[in-house]
């Protein structure tokens, strides 16, 4: 393939660098050794990560951990330019500061339906088994260009507020990723079958509704531990679902995966560990509660939950 | 009854209940609930920071989403492109919060189950467009707009992305999620047309859009309440 995904971590990691550079050489953070520190780290991840030992990156992704838990990663000055500045130049480019933000998702598409199967050669273009990430960081590539063509800034402006909108999110910047490693572990210690194993030990399943609920239920709750819906799925549809729905109940298995794993999602909207969903957004929203994406989107999440339940329950044997 | 199956594994779930319930910091809850659930699955310390350390690297793929636009997102944010969208829906006099969300719900869920999951996300679209131009529109018609209704209106908008995308994108034949269900069905001995899943999520999907609507809906009379309680018109 010609546009490898590797090449996107150096991408990354080249701009994870400049950060912890930038961090260092900013008198105003008071806490500019400790950020650096985090954020060459985080570098190094990108940069050598087919290098390090698993033993490594592990400590590694400790002391990251620990030196942002305890308060080790802090803002510094930026440089932001006047509200009446940025008024003035609004007015002055007006729709044209929608071209690069729209170049990003419109790259994705066109690289991840039309560009996917391009070879040169017998070679892909991009990278079959990442085009959508691949093609992203094109369009983000794309868009930095043209940004600074429009606004004239240069590159290095651009990385300037790159680190503005990281140091921002901070370490919620790491979260999923750290939550994502978890997930993983969660699987390799066995968590999926102690959980369907509580769940098909203690609860009485005779009564249909009783095992739908369950089932519906088990999904939401169990993503809510996990973050990931994709986690719980087989978790719970080979404890519950095919055993009990399909077994006993002849559902549809149909219906049962799909209204399951919505059920799913139900749970991923209620859960800080769906970090990608709801934290990094109340980050990159600047809002002081981490969690008020998670808090506004219960009120959405159980109603649908629920007529899920009596949805599976009309529909079981369709 | 099955013995062997050990259910040791489920404190580390037990350090993430209590960890979010004592609001402690959410990396060290993460990192006590993988020293937990890694010692509870004998596992060693060197075992368990190898295991660790390969899964980091493997997932180094997520947080590229997240951070490869924030480079051109900065530099328009720097040269007024909230401030262009804040401006922009201020001339369409009929839009409102609930409105302008409820439009965005519609056009994320029904691109999420043509497949073009592309469309939206909370870097490139929500936090530069869409979580202005909804607070814009609150501002239009109540210029002393609070903080919490502003904080508000902005975790509607993140939490409108992820309902449309959610309900949207398990509509699509060829999403994952899809995929994900027929392999493991498949390993259990039942064989089923993934376009019998993609069509038997539409009940869903939709109920999903009339609830979040709805909610959206309710918003625009939640900011005129709240407005007029607070004495301003």
């Amino acid at each position: 393939m010609i546009l490898k995904l590797d090449y996107f971590y150096l991408v990354l990691g080249a701009m994870l660098l400049m950060i912890a550079v930038m961090a260092l050489r900013d008198p105003h953070n008071p806490k500019r050794y400790s950020s650096a520190l985090f954020w060459a780290l985080y570098a190094v991840v990108y940069l050598a990560g087919d290098w390090l030992s698993p033993v490594a990156a592990g400590a590694l992704m400790v002391v990251m951990a620990l030196i942002a838990g305890f308060g080790g990663v802090t803002l510094g000055r930026y440089g932001e330019r006047s509200p009446e500045q940025r008024r003035d130049s609004a007015q002055r480019l007006g729709h044209k500061l929608l071209i690069p933000a729209l170049i990003i998702p419109v790259t994705t598409m066109i690289g991840s339906t039309l560009l996917k199967d391009v070879t040169f050669d017998g070679l892909f273009l991009l990278d079959p088994k990442n085009t959508t990430l691949v093609s992203l960081g094109c369009g983000s590539l794309f868009a930095v260009a043209t940004a600074c063509w429009l606004t004239r800034a240069t590159p290095l402006q651009a990385m300037r507020e790159s680190r503005r909108l990281v140091d921002h999110l901070g370490w919620a910047v790491v979260l999923p990723h750290m939550l994502a490693v978890l997930g993983l572990l969660f699987t390799e210690a066995g968590m999926g079958k102690a959980v369907a194993h509580v769940v098909t030990s203690y609860i009485n399943m005779d009564v249909k509704l009783v095992a739908v609920a369950v089932y519906c239920i088990g999904m939401a709750l169990f993503t809510v531990i996990m973050g990931n819906g994709f986690a719980a799925f087989p978790v719970i549809a080979g404890g519950v679902g095919i055993p009990v729905l399909v077994g006993v109940y002849h559902a549809n298995p149909a219906v049962m995966a799909a209204i399951g794993m919505f059920s799913a999602y139900c749970g991923t909207l209620m859960t800080p560990m769906a970090a990608n969903f709801n934290i990094v957004p109340a980050a990159l929203l600047e809002l002081p509660d981490k969690n008020a994406v998670v808090k506004i989107q219960v009120a959405t999440a159980l109603p649908i939950l629920l007529v899920n339940i009596a949805l599976l329950y009309f529909l079981l044997d369709m | 009854m099955n013995h062997t199956v050990n259910l040791w594994p489920l404190l580390g779930v037990a350090v993430i209940v209590l960890g979010f319930a004592l609001r402690a910091h959410p990396v060290l809850v993460v990192i006590a609930a993988c020293a937990v659930t890694g010692f509870a699955a004998s596992m060693d310390v060197v075992h368990l920071l190898g295991v660790l350390g390969a899964a980091f690297v493997k997932t180094r793929n997520l947080p590229l989403i997240l951070l490869l636009p924030l480079a051109a997102i900065g530099l328009l944010e720097r040269y007024g492109l909230k401030e262009h969208a804040q401006a922009s829906i201020a001339r369409i006099k009929s839009a409102t919060t609930g409105r302008l969300l409820i439009v965005y719900l519609a056009i994320r869920e029904i691109s999420a189950a043509f497949g073009l999951t592309s469309i939206g996300g909370h870097p490139n679209m929500v936090r530069p467009l869409i979580a202005p131009m909804a607070e814009g529109a609150a501002e239009n018609r109540y210029p002393a707009l609070t903080d919490a209704l502003r904080h508000r209106i902005r975790a509607m908008s993140a939490a409108t992305d992820n309902v449309g995308l959610f309900f949207g994108e398990d509509v699509f034949v060829a999403f994952g999620a899809i995929v994900l269900m027929q392999t493991i069905l498949r390993g259990e001995g039942i064989e089923v047309d993934p376009l019998h899943m993609a069509l038997w999520g539409i009940p869903t999907a939709v109920t999903a859009f009339i609830i979040h609507s709805w909610r959206l809906h309710r918003l625009d009379a939640h900011i005129a309440h709240a407005m007029m309680k607070g004495g301003q018109a």
